[in-house]
């Protein structure tokens, strides 16, 4: 105590121990355990060239067979990409994406033809990529009213601040609002397979599936869910549609169930990219269901996009790819190729290190310390 | 209360101020005044006794704890960022979240003040109302009040064992003596009974006091801090009215001055006395304890002032990365071509120009980058070190037994400190030895008389019991009748078994109390008287026993804290006195006496006295008196006026005691001033130090007598050099005889200098002056203080360790260099340079030649192999001359080759000026350790100070940063604890640099590929988490229980204390390293996860939560490389921090649904956990990110391995394999084993003196007067050469 030199405490404690009884007093001497004695059981590895060999031997059995293993699961996806932005005065989609407007009312549609060389069997993926797109922008990120798309009925007439510029036009709250929202991808892609007899037949694309399942059941809800026979229109009466979009959210799709906030594409759209560069999910290409058939067999295949989402404002580029995906994912031959690399690394330090216990390891062990 | 006008108040306070300010305060007592209103009493600018030291009041806590933590930097820096991140423009986090951690660690530091003050608020609330007398006019009776009701004017009365409340002038006491004991024990820690005295003369001391009769002026000066001064008058006046100033024209006025003698200090426990009244001088926050009482010292240790260096490193780090953010958020708005969707305007829909966002963009990057800086560092280094200070108070080995006291840690930031110690100053009394003085030898008259019995007995106590009992049966040898110095040595043993049955008993008993009789000093007696050759014996008889009566001096029995006993009994006084017994040699008397004596030399004469136990104030004092006692000259009792001698014939002698000059620093010496009860002559006595009496001696009164005073001069001046040869403290006796007329004169100025209130100490000091010259030499004393155990044990390990180490003490130079010897300061084969001179210009020419010496002998080839052996020996006079400003830079040099250094009759000032010269020349982590008064200032001076808690008080203990009881704990507290604590810290602090710098450039890089937008990709909530619970706990524990060698090993190798020291393991270097390797493992953190989630439909936080996991297997994994010793704690806390990240962010993804927008963690973490490539990232990120460190580790402690690890494989043998390979090593390396004795003849050093090289010849020194050696000593100084 620094309040007084001394104290109450010590009072007592002095009158205690002088007084006639002379009470005992309790030694101060510290207990002798083996905490606090500092003496508690340790294991005291010393990392010399001797203990650790075999944790870099192992390091390099273990991680080359997994890289060899990763790298040829990446190699047997089979995936396939178109760049239909039409840069290029060649490009088929060249006129659509040279006169753009967000606000056109008359589709600009391409159709852009391409070749698989190989069958792709099972689900395969269709994604719509993007490049530049910096969905992950600061202002561009919060720009989003999550309890609006969880369907908070008093958010979906006042939208968040965050949403601002995007929460308001002519005085009715936008649903959805914000940038996110607003610069919805809305390209229609489809796709179509020529039959070698000259027949084009179009290919199913599933819209259900693509969006991950907590999302759509549980973070977007359309206002007013769970509500007997709710009329979307009805919900979203006295909100306007983001600027950008031609179509106000509850027509987004003609499924009840994929409609309003739900809609897969919507959701889909609203998980932003990590990374300037991205695919996102558009459909999926079920197998069909005898299996005897590869999904898409080898051939020719034309692609027609509905040209709507500008991407000359950024320098972006758009892509429509295909893609099987395995265990691991998309196609991506990096971890395959960095396991392969950290574990022959790991195995060459081994070595070397075999060969540093050789010749020095006599020498540590008989322990002179000279300094 | 009546109406007061303002300005009549403003006009009351302004004179209350000045009456507080002025020098000179003018009290009255209250009582005349009781029962009036407020502003009647004449007191009323005085502050009452309540005290109140708590820092905050109820209301204001808040604003005021606020105001106190904001005068850290670190805490202002926080929240200018929590503020900036309210500006919406450029705020990086929600503003509310950002505010969480500096919150969080401001209410942590809130809460622990507050406690402290609701403590301190606890104290001062019983201490107010603790009861007290304080005596009332209506009661006419002394009634029970509360101290906080006590006022300055008042008169209370303190009962025994009661605490004193305020400051006292003591007017009463039912001592019929006027005498009051209080232990001061609350202010200093001296548990000793100090006296204190009536005011004479201002009340008539009837049995009876009666408070309304006293009507003096009370003139004290302003409170101050100085425990032991105090300066009052009193002037009593009739007339009962009171006035500002006394009338002088009033003819009974009386002044009479006293000073801190009658002075009870608020706190001080009354003992041994039934009560005491006393008025109130000084109350409340005016008293001297209180004004004592300014809170810790704050010191800084060293690694936190390099801490606050890389701090401001990471500043510029940081600033540099934000520029960066600013200008790549820059270019990468300028290489735009129009606006692009995801660039989103303003609420007003307008966007910003690149230049301004781009501006803007640089604080929020200080915002989101802002823990590269670590909040948490100084809480966690506060932690750590409480960690440490707890293991380090409950080391058993740092426990004494004795005194039942563990390491005491006063400063509770400076533990680390403690490993880096390259200078070790310290005193030597009491803190290389024991300061329990044992007399030895004297010399009286010039004839030398050894007392051997104390010789047996410490080397009885030395030895095992079994040793003992073969000691003891052995027959007793012939009596030897004569000691001679130069038989000692070599009858050393013989004389051992020659009187250990003699005494055996007395050995089993108090070793303390008792003193052996059958001394051959008495012996040596008898034997010549019988052997009927009186000449020479019986002329020495009388000096003799008069010498040792003339040697008590004062001494208490043991505080009794049971008042009973005091009655009758009990003497104390702490005043030294020297009575007398015989006046003349070769008085009848005394020769009668002594020879009744000799016959009884195996009995104790008097049983009463033998339980009698003294206490005195130094222990040479009591040393003495034991002696004495031992020859059966038993001091009795010691009461202020009187001293009682009973003789060993029984007879009872009792000195009136007349004076007493106290002991001052500047006399060195003190004296007493009796009246013999004999001859009824006035005699005073003196002892003092041989430098202070002899040049007092009086000459013409020597040469008026005999040749043989001369003689007996020079001969006790041989003695005491041999004394001090032998390690022995020496004190000289003389005797003067002053005349009816001398005393009557002297006694009107004693009186009138007592009474001075300006300048008194000089005026008191000036008449003690007066009266001690022409001394009449008596004789000298040796007394013995023993060597502590194991300090030369300890002092080699702290040289091994090395650290310098010099003493600093008071003795004479040739008793200094002795205990150098004995305990290992000094080797044979050192070469010594010896410096003493007596002016500037030859002080100057020894530095330059012992410089230029020292140099050669370090770039002579021979000399390379071998660590230079250098020890300087300095005395005060020169180590004054050598530390004035020209000179000091090369006596610096010349000491920093020295291995040891001793300086001998310093003062305290020098002392401590010697620690300041070589801090601040050499910048060496200095500590200094001592035990008395005289070291408090070099404690403080040092960056560690070490208290001794000994013989001598507590004062030093009170100035320290640690207490130990034992010289020998340093050992363990520098080489283990210090060691331990200073790498646990280091390690600590570099990881948590390591740990902030790593984790925020996760987020850096992410900017390269947000458009530098500052947007992070980990939830804002476990990020904070991030730093606050998972990965804080781990750092904290590896700095308070991480143990890279055994004890065992550090004690045992001393030499791995170097690594601490200098720069240690906390460089810039590893500062850097270690930056580098954040760097480097946040760039595998980062890019890995990045290059295989590229290109694919990973949404932001989806790549956050991998990167956050990564990141953290990576930190702890990092940590574990550096943790040295594993235990169940640090896999528990370790693996804890795991499952709680797990737990954490597992049940946060589950229940967050839009809890925290924009981010949206909902089943993110489930998602990837069940996704293999997030075990695959974490693994192979992992292992690459800690690769490089773990492969330099190794390669580092296979190829060079540093001391550290070469122990750490030491540490693994087991303890037989171990303790060989120990000795193997420091035998190989030489002069690593402590030697027992110093016996053995060592080799004479090679080195020359260098004589030809000075050019100074012999005259020219003698006509300087001058008598200065530079010589070189080998084999015990004898060759001492004269330029």
């Amino acid at each position: 105590m620094m309040a007084s030199s001394y104290n109450a405490k010590d009072e007592d404690g002095h009158i205690t121990v002088t007084g006639p009884g002379g009470g005992t007093l309790r030694s101060k001497k510290p207990e002798n355990t083996a905490f606090k004695q500092q003496r508690l059981p340790a294991w005291q590895p010393i990392l010399t060239a001797g203990t650790v060999l075999p944790a870099f031997f192992i390091i390099g059995l273990i991680f080359i067979p997994i890289g060899i293993g990763l790298y040829v699961t990446s190699n047997n996806i089979k995936e396939f990409e178109v760049d239909y932005t039409g840069v290029d005065m060649s490009s088929p989609c060249f006129n659509c994406s040279q006169n753009f407007s967000w606000n056109s009312t008359t589709p600009c549609t391409c159709t852009i033809p391409f070749f698989l060389e190989q069958p792709y069997e099972s689900n395969v993926f269709m994604y719509y990529g993007l490049s530049n797109f910096y969905q992950n922008h600061r202002r561009y990120v919060k720009s989003r009213d999550d309890s609006q798309l969880n369907g908070d009925m008093t958010s979906l007439k006042e939208p968040s601040k965050e949403c601002e510029p995007y929460a308001y036009h002519d005085n009715k709250p936008i649903a959805p609002c914000g940038a996110i929202a607003n610069s919805m991808f809305n390209d229609t892609l489809e796709l179509f397979y020529n039959d070698p007899n000259g027949t084009k037949v179009q290919i199913p694309l599933t819209n259900i599936g693509i969006a991950w399942w907590t999302d759509k059941h549980v973070k977007f809800k359309n206002p007013g869910a769970g509500e007997a026979n709710q009329n979307l229109t009805a919900v979203f009466q006295g909100t306007t549609k983001p600027l950008n979009w031609r179509r106000p959210v509850y027509e987004l799709d003609a499924a009840a169930n994929n409609n309003g906030f739900i809609n897969e594409d919507f959701i889909v759209w609203m998980r932003t990219a990590a990374l300037p560069t991205f695919r996102k999910l558009y459909r999926i290409i079920k197998s069909p269901s005898n299996g005897m058939m590869p999904t898409m067999p080898r051939g020719n295949y034309t692609l027609e996009v509905v040209y709507n989402y500008p991407v000359r404002s950024f320098e972006g580029r758009k892509r429509m790819i295909l893609s099987t995906i395995s265990w691991m994912g998309g196609k991506n031959p990096f971890l395959g190729i960095a396991y392969i690399t950290v574990g022959s690394v790991c195995f060459f330090l081994g070595v070397v290190l075999l060969i540093i216990h050789h010749k020095c390891g006599n020498r540590n062990n008989s322990a002179d310390i000279s300094n | 209360m009546t109406w007061r006008s303002p300005l009549a108040l403003v006009r009351d306070a302004l004179r209350g101020q000045r009456a507080r300010e002025k020098d000179l305060r003018n009290l009255v007592s209250n009582l005349p005044y009781e029962g009036l209103e407020k502003r009647k009493q004449p007191n009323r600018y005085f502050p009452g006794n309540a005290i109140k030291t708590t820092k905050y009041t109820l209301l204001f806590f808040i604003p005021m704890n606020l105001f106190e933590q904001f005068h850290r930097l670190a805490n202002i820096y926080f929240v200018g960022l929590a503020i900036l991140n309210f500006v919406p423009v450029v705020n990086a986090f929600e503003p509310e979240i950002a505010l969480i951690p500096i919150c969080v660690i401001m209410c942590l530091t809130a809460l622990k003040d507050a406690w402290e003050d609701f403590r301190r608020y606890q104290s001062d609330r019983k201490l107010n109302n603790t009861p007290c007398f304080i005596y009332s006019r209506k009661a006419k009776k002394f009634i029970e009040r509360r101290w906080k009701d006590v006022r300055v004017g008042d008169f209370v009365k303190v009962i025994c064992n009661e605490i004193v409340p305020a400051d006292l002038l003591l007017l009463h006491t039912s001592d019929p003596n006027g005498v009051c004991h209080i232990e001061t024990s609350n202010l200093d820690g001296e548990t000793n009974l100090k006296q204190r005295r009536v005011m004479s003369g201002v009340c008539i001391s009837d049995p009876d006091f009666e408070p309304e009769s006293f009507n003096s002026l009370v003139v004290c000066e302003k409170p101050n801090n100085n425990l032991n001064h105090f300066k009052v008058l009193c002037v009593s006046i009739k007339c009962k009215d009171h006035m500002d100033s006394p009338k002088r024209e009033k003819p009974d006025k009386e002044k009479v001055g006293a000073g801190i003698e009658s002075l009870l200090l608020r706190g001080c426990t009354v003992r041994n006395t039934d009560h005491a009244v006393g008025f109130v001088v000084y109350a409340g926050h005016e008293t001297k304890s209180m004004l004592n009482n300014n809170g810790p010292r704050y010191k800084r240790s060293k690694l936190e002032r390099k801490l606050n260096k890389d701090v401001i490193f990471c500043v510029i780090l940081l600033f540099f990365m934000c520029l960066n953010g600013a200008l790549g958020h820059f270019l990468w708005l300028q290489a735009l071509p129009t606006v692009p969707p995801y660039l989103v305007p303003d609420s007003n829909g307008h966007l910003d120009s690149p230049g301004l966002s781009s501006f803007y963009m640089f604080f929020t990057m200080i915002i989101l980058l802002q823990v590269l800086i670590p909040i948490s560092l100084y809480v966690s280094i506060e932690l750590v070190k409480i960690g440490q200070i707890f293991f380090i108070t409950n080391d058993i080995d740092l426990y004494d037994e004795a005194t039942d006291s563990r390491i005491q840690c006063k400063a509770l930031n400076i533990t680390e400190d403690l490993g880096q110690i390259e200078y070790i100053f310290s005193d030597k009394t009491g803190t290389l030895t024991e300061n329990k003085m044992v007399f030895r030898r004297c010399s009286i008259m010039g004839t030398e008389y050894p007392h051997k019995e104390n010789a047996v007995r410490l080397a009885v106590l030395e030895e095992s019991e079994a040793e003992e009992n073969v000691l003891f049966n052995k027959r007793p040898q012939p009596v030897k009748p004569r000691w001679s110095l130069d038989t000692e040595d070599t009858n050393f043993e013989d004389r051992q078994h020659q009187h250990g049955s003699h005494r055996k008993s007395k050995v089993a008993g108090n070793a303390q109390s008792n003193v052996a009789f059958s001394s051959p000093l008495v012996n040596g007696f008898s034997h010549s008287l019988q052997s009927n050759n009186p000449m020479d014996p019986l002329s020495n008889m009388p000096k003799k026993s008069g010498y040792f009566s003339n040697i008590f001096t004062s001494w208490q029995r043991k505080p009794n804290r049971n008042r009973t006993i005091s009655e009758d009994s009990v003497v104390e006084g702490d005043i030294f006195n020297l009575p007398e017994i015989m006046e003349e040699p070769g008085d009848i008397n005394g020769l009668r006496r002594c020879s009744l004596y000799a016959p009884t030399n195996s009995d104790k004469p008097a049983t009463t006295s033998d339980n009698l136990s003294y206490e005195a104030e130094s222990p040479d004092e009591a040393a003495l008196v034991y002696a004495a006692k031992a020859y059966g000259f038993t001091l009795l009792a010691r009461t202020p006026d009187s001293v009682t001698v009973r003789l060993p014939s029984g007879e009872d002698l009792v000195f009136e005691v007349l004076d007493t000059l106290t002991f001052d620093s500047f006399r060195k010496r003190m004296s007493i001033l009796v009246r013999d009860p004999i001859t009824k002559k006035y005699v005073l006595y003196t002892k003092g130090a041989d430098y202070a009496i002899m040049e007092l001696l009086g000459t013409p009164y020597a040469e008026n007598l005999r040749g043989i005073q001369k003689k007996i001069a020079a001969d006790t001046q041989h003695h005491l050099d041999c004394y001090a040869k032998d390690g022995l403290r020496t004190l000289c006796f003389t005797k003067k005889v002053v005349s009816d007329k001398e005393y009557k004169s002297w006694f009107v100025n004693r009186q009138r200098a007592l009474a001075a209130i300006e300048n008194r100490e000089q005026l008191v000091m000036d008449t003690a002056v007066q009266l001690e010259t022409n001394l009449c030499l008596l004789g000298a004393t040796g007394i013995e203080d023993r060597l502590q155990e194991s300090v030369p044990d300890t002092i080699m390990a702290l040289r091994e360790a090395g650290i310098q180490v010099w003493v600093l003490t008071g003795d004479k130079l040739e008793t200094a260099v002795n205990i150098g010897y004995a305990c290992r300061l000094l080797e044979d084969e050192d070469l010594v340079i010896n410096m003493s001179c007596k002016n500037k210009l030859t002080c100057t020419s020894i530095v330059d030649c012992a410089l230029q010496e020292v140099r050669r002998y370090n770039e002579d080839p021979r000399n390379v192999d071998t660590t230079p052996d250098i020890s300087l020996v300095i005395d005060g006079l020169t180590l004054n001359m050598a530390l004035s400003s020209d000179l000091q830079d090369r006596f610096v040099e010349l000491a920093k080759h020295c291995r040891s250094v001793l300086c001998c009759r310093v003062t305290p000032l020098q002392k401590s000026s010697v620690v300041k010269v070589v801090r601040e020349k050499l910048k060496v982590m200095t500590l200094a350790v001592g035990d008395g008064a005289n070291d408090v200032n070099m404690i403080q001076a040092a960056d560690i100070g070490i208290g001794i808690s000994g013989q001598e008080g507590m004062q030093a203990v009170m100035a320290s940063d640690f207490a130990i009881s034992r010289f020998k704990h340093l050992k363990k507290l520098l080489l283990v604890h210090g060691h331990w604590c200073y790498t646990r810290l280091a390690n600590m602090i570099i990881y948590f640099f390591y740990k902030n710098v790593a984790y925020v450039n996760l987020l850096f890089w992410y900017q390269f590929f947000c458009g530098f937008s500052g947007t992070t990709m980990i939830d804002y909530w476990l990020m904070i988490f991030f730093n606050l619970f998972f990965t804080s706990a781990p750092p904290i524990m590896f700095g308070i229980m991480d143990r890279d060698i055994s004890a065992e090993i550090l004690l045992g190798v001393p030499e791995l204390y170097r690594t601490g020291q200098g720069e240690g393991e906390y460089k810039f270097s590893t500062f850097w390293v270690n930056m580098l390797d954040a760097f480097y493992q946040s760039l595998a953190c980062f890019f890995i996860p990045y290059l295989a989630y590229q290109g694919s439909d990973i949404d932001i936080f989806s790549f956050g939560t991998p990167l956050n996991t990564i990141s953290l297997f990576t930190i702890l994994l990092h940590l574990s490389i550096e943790i040295k010793a594993w235990t169940a704690v640090h896999l528990i806390i370790i693996g804890g921090s795991v499952v709680l990240y797990f737990v954490v962010t597992l049940a946060y993804s589950a229940v967050c649904v839009t809890c925290n927008p924009p981010s949206n963690p909902y089943w993110i973490l489930p998602r990837q956990m069940a996704d293999p490539m997030f075990y695959l990232l974490c693994l192979i990120t992992t292992v690459v990110a800690l690769l490089p460190r773990y492969t330099f580790h190794v390669l580092r402690n296979s190829i060079a391995p540093s001391p550290l690890v070469q122990a750490k494989h030491l540490d693994q043998l087991d303890p037989s394999t171990r303790s060989e390979y120990i000795k193997e090593w420091r035998s190989f390396r030489g002069g690593g084993q402590v030697k027992s004795s110093r016996l053995s003849t060592p080799p004479s050093p090679t080195l020359e003196t260098p004589v030809g090289m000075y050019p100074q010849s012999p005259t020219v020194s003698d006509i300087m007067g001058d008598e200065f050696t530079l010589n070189v000593i080998s084999e015990n100084y004898q060759r001492h050469l004269h330029l």
